[in-house]
């Protein structure tokens, strides 16, 4: 059947040519903004406190205010999204009413939009908690949002660590918790880690979240009950408010390679979750 | 692994397992208080305006105390099912190609791509909207360029990995035989595909689908920059809307009294909007498995 050959031919390179398109898109997006924003970024443009409201001056500000929200978001949620992945995992049975209600609610949090989250972190934790728009007010929702990808990849690292090891520990006398301390947790660390990097990408690139909370103060923040105002805001205002374009080219050329960089550790250690199981196994 | 702790355990062991138990609660107690606040804050705006009015009202005009979310909820829903007009057909075709037709190492290198544009933030999108596809528009189909078709682009755009990333996995979980079945019949490598592979990952494709038009219903930032945010019906694909998000986002900074309440009704709405997709996802997962079981 020479026609339905050459359907089928046809078929394959319209295929080919989708897969060309996404990976066009991608390139078109990433090589502009890099082509753009070189020009813009240097030692200064990191280093130096914006002026004039951003038209003039570096983003350093805007820097550090994306590390502290960061670093806020992080010290709060890993703990919290890691000791659920236990409980969940090692402690509660998998058809208990708590766990599904856990991973439901998980799930819910996981979709929840940010703008809703904005409102939220706003209202319970910038005005109830009276906290002000500030880095702590900012962390605090961040962590809510991170808290699903953290819970969700450290439960995937735990149950991909063999049965045998908990068996052999706790048959050598350990308890249960020593046994997740000493045994589960080692080898499930690097994946652990990849779902911590996917939220520090999470939490670079969020914008309206942090807006709401954090405020957009261009100041230096010296404290974290100070507003701060993230990288990702920075470009947001630079561009709605048609402040500069150069600076908005080289705020979004720094959060690119930011995420490139993320993305690329995220993956390393992923490799190395797969390595260590297979090598201690 | 269930073990109970046995009578005698030392009491490290079992303030250890409480301690963990909490962690695990804190997403129960995040949703019970997302709902609370929000909800607290926007029902009795809801109330005084009346649930219809407020959902269907063709005005917004806070500074004379009239709330009508209706052009927004137009404006979101337009933007929201022209991006999925283009996405949903471009990324189950990318889908197919990643788990059906590529090389391995192509499948992979496709892999990574499509992670890397989940990766990008919304707020880089909207700026790339604003800078590229804007202008294109103005220039080459009129208007202002501020338009439905530059949000339903750049959305598109967005909700591609996960459209993708979920139907393929849906499509890789197709058990073997059915290919080898299919093939075995004399179907050729697409027959099988598209009456084989795509119908018995249906209810995958499905989830990926509304898990999309969930994160297209939610994005903000980069709908904000590139819609025009007028509070009009969209009459055409070029013409300027504003969607729910953009509207919180935009006057949130300065809205007070029953002004930021409107915003949190306007957010309640949203809220609603995600938990009913969200519920339809648990449906169609569990369709999906009772299918796989029969």
């Amino acid at each position: 059947m020479p026609t339905a050959r050459t359907y089928e031919k046809i078929l394959t390179a319209l295929f080919w040519f989708i897969a060309l398109v996404i990976a066009g898109i991608l390139v078109a997006i990433v090589g502009y903004i890099v082509w753009r924003g070189l020009g813009v970024v240097d030692l200064g443009f990191i280093l130096e406190a914006p002026r004039r409201a951003g038209k003039e001056g570096g983003i350093f500000t805007a820097i550090i205010g994306t590390l502290y929200l960061t670093a806020v978001a992080l010290i709060i949620a890993v703990p919290l999204g890691v000791g659920a992945a236990v409980y969940l995992e090692e402690y509660s049975r998998k058809a208990s009413r708590f766990n599904t209600l856990v991973n439901l609610t998980m799930e819910t949090l996981a979709g929840i939009p940010s703008i809703v989250f904005g409102l939220f972190g706003f209202v319970l934790f910038v005005i109830f908690l009276n906290l002000g728009w500030s880095i702590l007010s900012g962390g605090l929702t961040l962590a809510l949002m991170v808290l699903p990808t953290i819970t969700r990849t450290a439960q995937e690292a735990l149950r991909s660590v063999p049965v045998e090891y908990r068996e052999n520990s706790l048959a050598l006398g350990a308890g249960q918790w020593q046994t997740i301390r000493r045994v589960v947790l080692p080898p499930a660390w690097p994946g652990i880690v990849t779902g911590v990097i996917l939220s520090v990408g999470r939490a670079v690139g969020e914008t309206a979240a942090v807006l709401l909370t954090a405020g957009s103060s261009l100041n230096m923040p010296g404290s974290l009950s100070d507003p701060a105002r993230s990288m990702s805001v920075h470009l947001y205002i630079l561009a709605m408010e048609g402040l500069s374009l150069e600076k908005a080219f080289g705020t979004a050329l720094l959060v690119v390679v930011l995420i490139l960089i993320i993305n690329f550790l995220a993956n390393l250690s992923l490799r190395r979750l797969t390595g260590s199981i297979r090598q201690d196994g | 692994m269930k073990k109970r702790l046995w009578p005698g355990a030392p009491a490290r062991e079992r303030l250890m397992e409480k301690i963990l138990m909490l962690s695990a609660a804190i997403s129960i107690l995040a949703v019970v208080l997302i709902t609370i606040f929000i909800f607290s804050r926007g029902i009795p705006l809801l109330t005084q305006v009346g649930v219809r009015d407020f959902l269907f009202g063709l005005t917004w005009s806070p500074t004379r105390g009239e709330f009508g979310i209706g052009t927004m909820l137009a404006g979101s829903l337009a933007v929201t099912l022209a991006a999925l007009l283009w996405s949903v057909p471009l990324g189950l075709m990318a889908a197919v190609f990643m788990a059906e037709i590529a090389p391995g190492p192509i499948g992979q290198v496709m892999g990574r791509l499509v992670e890397l544009l989940a990766g990008i933030p919304s707020v880089v999108y909207g700026f790339f909207g604003l800078i590229v596809i804007v202008p294109f528009i103005r220039e080459y189909l009129g208007g202002s360029g501020m338009s439905v078709l530059a949000g339903a682009m750049v959305l598109g755009v967005m909700i591609l990995p996960t459209i993708i990333n979920i139907s393929r996995d849906a499509i890789v979980a197709v058990p073997q035989e059915f290919r080898e079945g299919s093939l075995a019949l004399g179907a050729t490598h697409y027959q099988t595909i598209r009456r084989v592979i795509i119908p018995a990952a249906r209810s995958g494709i499905i989830t990926a689908i509304i898990l999309g038009m969930g994160r297209a219903i939610g994005e903000t930032m980069a709908v904000v920059m590139v819609t025009g945010n007028s509070t009009i019906l969209p009459d055409s694909l070029l013409s300027p809307v504003r969607t729910l998000t953009s509207n919180i986002v935009l006057e949130m900074g300065y809205a007070t009294g029953d002004h930021q309440a409107a915003l949190f009704a306007t957010g309640a709405v949203l809220f609603v909007f995600i938990v009913i997709l969200n519920l339809a996802v648990n449906l169609s997962v569990k369709a999906g498995a009772r299918n796989a079981d029969s």
